[in-house]
């Protein structure tokens, strides 16, 4: 009943978030302040990627800075081939894509034919390979990497480029986020997350499903990786390939909620710009890594869900006991069988407790 | 050239009584608490910048700086089990505590850097630099040494797992925790003092990486995780059998091909796990995973 009004309204929160993102740069044209909206986007473009594949399936990648620094290298040795500056560059970010994609499905063949931490291990590896293989190979430069083309854009919107490039990829990412989350495509995904022995029993092809899955988040995370690397101008295998990226990016998305279209991002534009400032501010990064790491834990052990699921939870069975407390008032007496509220707003994970409770009261 | 295959088998069985010794903590963890630690790298570390400090400021020894290392360990271990791990609950527990695991790793390294600062150390006595001449070679006192210890830990752990009715629990408890909650063990004893000895073995590991790995600083951790790791999965998860094995199959084959090409030495270790990966999903050892209940 209530549906057209909420999806009108969502639909409008999500117009106005992005107009506010585009007319960003033009408000706020501290360099400072547009550098770390840059690499707040790409964090979350990479965040929203992660979840599209990680948090829909249940299959938790530490290896996806693999895809990150193969875009970034891509990018990097693609034009110094063809001597590609200024705008062109940008032009090579499908090519980045591509061998993203390229890469993650011998990958993945391999990788998700595993399951739980043997999985997860396997993508650690799959990380160290490519740091040692960037660092050892000579076409990306080892230990030294790769520098990008300079930009030759006027120092007063220099960001400007980056920024709305950053801004289209995310958009891009958060709509293939929602469709693939309504889908049957989707739903396969959540299946497998659930209970991958039962989805395949019930006709999912699960490793096909398992696979364009990581393609699809490979394709973006390189993608992202070939925009920071034209944004920062240099490649090195520590930093191209950096298990802080991995860790972040997984802390994006459980401290916004695992699996959600929103959470990722929304811990993207809460961590990032954090974690930047601190390092801008103490010049000192193993002070942003402890704080980092004990965000995590408090994360983890106080909102174990995410902040967008345990915020929904907490929002729905407040509107339930509003609703049910009318409803008392209005028959004019406790009608609890009916009035069980939890059981009624059908909110996920309502703890018995309450149910226990009203049956008690509702007893002689 | 048959000399310097010999000399790689000897160093690759030496190194991996270390290394084996490492990963049986790290297995050990995974099968009774069915997480992996992926802090026990940065906690090998931690381990050797516990002996470098015993020995560099208190001037103890680093074979009798163990006796408090390893109890400091033991205490850390169960610290951390305690709590950061046991109060995870629900469906995503096991990714949720590797995670967990890999947040305090984070913190540690953090530390380090801020205490002892990114230069390299290294852990020095009279017998890192000495060496014995055995069969035409010269073994470095430390390696022999540390083997020994490694080998006499390792049986430790196995008069603990199979001969005490601690033990007894423990292996109950890798079988099915349910049962063995329901036969009285506490399991949640079991698993805290688990992880404190898996996590003890580390102050041994540390001590032996900061005297043979030529230096070490706090960013060494990332190496030791994922050598690690790859032993375990390599050797089957849980099978304490199969990490010692693999242990001293890796470091071979590294030290192997380290005659050929040390810049790709390291990488072995990845592609033969990738290789066993594919043909055998379970490791060398593992047993068939069981469908989750």
């Amino acid at each position: 009943m209530s549906k057209p009004v909420r999806t009108g309204g969502r639909a409008g929160g999500i117009l106005a978030v992005f107009a506010v993102l585009a007319v960003f740069p033009l408000v706020l044209q501290n360099a400072t302040v547009t550098t770390i909206a840059v690499d707040t986007l790409i964090f979350g473009a990479a965040a929203v990627a992660w979840n599209i594949f990680s948090g829909y399936s249940g299959y938790i990648s530490l290896g996806h800075a693999v895809f990150f620094g193969t875009g970034a290298y891509t990018v990097g040795i693609a034009a110094r081939a063809w001597q590609l500056t200024g705008d062109a560059v940008f032009a090579l970010l499908p090519l980045a894509a591509a061998v993203a994609a390229g890469l993650a499905v011998p990958l993945g063949l391999i990788a998700l034919r595993v399951r739980r931490h043997t999985f997860v291990v396997i993508t650690i590896a799959f990380f160290f390979i490519a740091q040692l293989t960037a660092t050892n190979l000579s076409v990306t430069g080892g230990s030294s990497g790769i520098l990008a083309p300079s930009p030759n854009w006027d120092a007063a919107t220099f960001n400007n480029p980056f920024y709305y490039t950053a801004l289209a990829l995310l958009a891009v990412t958060i709509a293939m986020s929602w469709l693939i989350r309504g889908s049957r495509f989707g739903l396969q995904l959540r299946a497998i997350r659930d209970d991958e022995d039962r989805a395949a029993g019930l006709g999912v092809r699960a490793m096909p499903v398992k696979l364009a899955a990581f393609v699809i988040s490979a394709i973006v995370t390189g993608m992202a990786g070939g925009l920071w690397f034209y944004f920062i101008g240099q490649a090195i295998p520590q930093f191209a390939f950096d298990p802080l990226f991995d860790l972040s990016v997984v802390v994006m998305a459980f401290f916004g909620g695992l699996g959600t279209i929103w959470g990722p991002l929304l811990g993207a534009l809460l961590i990032e710009p954090a974690q930047q400032w601190l390092t801008l501010q103490y010049t000192n990064e193993y002070l942003s890594e402890i704080l980092l790491g004990a965000l995590f834990l408090v994360v983890i052990l106080g909102l174990p869900r995410g902040v967008i699921p345990t915020g929904a939870e907490k929002i729905a069975m407040l509107r339930a006991r509003l609703r049910s407390a009318r409803e008392t008032a209005a028959a004019g007496g406790p009608e609890r069988q009916r009035a069980d509220p939890v059981r009624e707003a059908g909110a996920p994970g309502a703890p018995a407790r309450d149910t226990g409770a009203s049956a008690r009261e509702a007893g002689p | 050239m048959a000399r310097q295959i010999y000399e790689a088998i000897t160093d690759g069985i030496l190194g991996g009584g270390v290394y084996a010794l490492m990963a049986v903590g790290l297995t050990l963890i995974f099968g009774v608490l069915d997480i992996i630690n992926i802090a026990q790298g940065i906690l090998v570390v931690l381990g050797a910048y516990l002996s470098y400090v015993l020995s560099v400021h208190l001037h103890i020894d680093l074979f009798v700086g163990l006796l408090v290392t390893v109890p400091v360990m033991f205490v850390i271990g169960v610290a951390i089990q305690w709590l950061f791990i046991r109060p995870l609950r629900g469906r995503d527990r096991t990714s949720m505590s590797l995670l967990a695991c890999y947040a305090v790793a984070l913190i540690i390294e953090g530390i380090l850097y801020r205490v002892f600062g990114p230069n390299y150390v290294v852990l020095n006595a009279s017998y890192v630099t000495s060496s014995v001449h055995l069969f035409g070679f010269y073994l470095p006192d430390i390696y022999l040494y540390g083997f020994a210890l490694a080998v006499a830990c390792v049986a430790a752990l196995y008069l603990l797992l199979y001969r005490t009715r601690f033990g007894r629990s423990v292996r109950a408890t890798m079988q099915n925790q349910t049962a063995a909650r329901l036969i009285g063990i506490d399991v949640n004893r079991v698993a805290a003092v688990t992880f404190g000895i898996g996590v003890a073995v580390t102050a041994v590991g540390g001590m032996m990486f900061g005297a043979t790995s030529g230096g070490f600083n706090p960013n060494s951790g990332y190496d030791l995780i994922s050598r690690l790791l790859a032993i375990i999965i390599l050797g089957g998860l849980g099978s304490i059998g199969g990490a010692l094995a693999a242990a001293v199959f890796m470091t071979t084959a590294e030290a192997l091909v380290d005659i050929w090409s040390p810049d790709w030495a390291v990488v072995v270790f990845y592609v033969a796990l990738v290789l066993v990966l594919t043909l055998r999903p379970s490791g060398l050892f593992g047993r068939s995973p069981v469908r989750a209940q």
